[in-house]
């Protein structure tokens, strides 16, 4: 079943266009990482999927239901991690936690706090404030909140990007974890190649907007004839954009 | 209408303020400084003008500046919840979480209610000690205003918000400045009757000018002027709908040119 289903989606700046006419599913329990360089366009997909930002043209389904005419209710099933937005300073983690909780209608917000301090390790960082933690820590803790409504759909973008590799690869198994459990789909951007090649079942490369790859780790090798994601991904980004027919 | 995401957005503003010294004294601190600097002016004005025959400056300025700042601080408290967000980086989170834009105008509606009881209350009592102001022999007169400018301060404090969603968090000067703007307009501490003609017909179309100048008979002629409630109720619905469209509108804007993003850059 398709939980997330993108159709011809395209978001034009004047004359920029930063997303061309893409089109992707992400099937339930499936982990599909959106690779691509700077300025691929893969922000903005993202953005568009959280109704951030208006598409141009194209439609996103979430569930099968459109999320411009059903925006509150597919959000409540959905969530999201970014390194440009984490959690406000001001608060410490445990009312971070809380609060988001209640923004996402949890009725049990105190336990539903307690549980996922636990689970990502914060419990002792829960009393001070947000801001006086590390990079990291607060990184591990933006994570966290992506998981206070239990998502079945989950967008992380660059989850671990100011992790040291132990607490990267971490905070990678208990996501996944967490996942598996719920059987929730995830779409997951990220430019180290080793994560991406660990935790994703399909990779969808972006270059300039438009995709010019979708397909499994293993068929992506072999289609390029290399060992190396990172290969691919050099090579993907260096490509012309090919017109379609 | 879900209870939880009011209540979230009530919960977090909760903690700021009570947590945070330069809050409460935005909130108690500046009224004071400024209670005192009223309360000597119109001492002063009562001895130069003794008697009968002039009228009563403390109750009349003094009433006038507790209503002014109600006005204030429900339209800053408004803004600075919203402005809150944008500042701690934590306005994307806010907008891709499942609350509907009523919902978080009403949580900020709840703090704006909460804060400008306590402010009013401390404002009242402090006038009756240091003036022998007693607000209250107004009785239930004063619940018309109260409620008007109230309301006005939020039409105004959402302006606030689409302004800063428009134009980025340097435009959070505007939450400070707005009210400044009307107070000459609004016939606070003057009536209308100062104004020449043309601005007594522009200044007309101000919830404020009739909520004040409505205060003002209700003081010295013991009735309140139902004509002064009813325009200032219609105008204030009026601005009501049109601070929504407007808000709705600079949404569609940032939503379309990818505005809200920029909001944690900038």
């Amino acid at each position: 079943m398709a939980v997330l289903c993108v159709t011809d989606l395209t978001k034009h700046y004047n004359s920029f266009t930063a997303v061309d006419r893409i089109s992707f599913e992400v099937r339930e329990g499936e982990i599909v990482s959106l690779l691509g360089p700077n300025g691929a366009g893969k922000t903005t997909t993202i953005q568009m999927l959280l109704s951030l930002v208006s598409p141009s043209s194209g439609e996103i389904q979430v569930f099968g239901k459109n999320l411009k005419y059903h925006r509150e209710e597919l959000l409540s099933m959905m969530n999201f991690s970014a390194p440009y937005s984490l959690l406000p300073y001001n608060l410490t983690p445990r009312e971070g936690l809380k609060v988001f909780s209640m923004l996402y209608g949890v009725r049990d917000h105190n336990e539903r706090a307690n549980a996922l301090l636990e689970e990502f390790n914060l419990m002792e960082l829960a009393g001070r404030k947000i801001g006086q933690l590390s990079t990291g820590e607060q990184m591990r803790l933006c994570v966290a909140k992506a998981f206070v409504n239990t998502p079945r759909l989950l967008l992380l973008d660059e989850p671990t990007s100011s992790l040291d590799p132990p607490t990267a690869r971490q905070l990678r198994a208990r996501i996944l974890r967490l996942i598996r459990d719920s059987n929730g789909a995830v779409l997951w951007t990220s430019h180290n190649m080793r994560e991406v090649e660990t935790v994703s079942d399909r990779i969808i490369f972006l270059s300039r907007g438009r995709i010019v790859a979708d397909d499994t780790p293993g068929n992506l090798k072999r289609r390029f004839g290399e060992d190396d994601l990172e290969e691919i991904f050099i090579t993907i980004a260096r490509e012309p954009i090919r017109e379609p027919p | 209408m879900n209870r939880l995401h009011i209540l979230g957005l009530f919960y977090r503003n909760i903690i700021l303020i009570r947590r945070s010294g330069p809050k409460l004294f935005g909130l108690f601190g500046f009224v004071t400084v400024a209670l005192l600097l009223w309360g000597f002016l119109t001492l002063w004005l009562q001895d130069l003008a003794p008697g009968e025959a002039v009228p009563d400056f403390i109750i009349l300025i003094l009433s006038a500046f507790i209503f002014w700042s109600l006005f204030d601080l429900s339209q800053r408290s408004f803004g600075i919840s919203f402005l809150e967000e944008v500042w701690s980086r934590n306005v994307i989170n806010l907008f891709a979480a499942p609350v509907k834009l009523s919902e978080m105008v009403l949580g900020f509606v709840m703090v704006g209610v909460a804060q400008a009881f306590l402010a009013f209350f401390y404002v009242t009592t402090l006038a009756f000690l240091l003036y022998a102001l007693n607000i209250w022999t107004l009785g239930f007169y004063i619940i018309p205003f109260f409620v008007n400018i109230l309301v006005f301060g939020w039409a105004l404090g959402v302006v606030t918000i689409g302004l800063v969603v428009r134009f980025g968090p340097s435009a959070d000067i505007l939450a400070f400045f707005i009210p400044f703007l009307l107070l000459p307009f609004s016939a606070v501490y003057y009536p209308i009757s100062v104004y020449p003609p043309v601005l007594q017909t522009i200044t007309f179309a101000l919830p404020t000018r009739h909520m004040f100048e409505g205060m003002r008979t209700a003081i010295s002629e013991g009735m309140i002027p139902w004509q002064e409630v009813l325009w200032a109720t219609v105008l204030n619905v009026v601005f009501v709908v049109l601070a929504f469209l407007f808000l709705y509108w600079m949404l569609h804007l940032a939503r379309t040119r990818g505005y809200l993003s920029r909001l944690v850059h900038d």
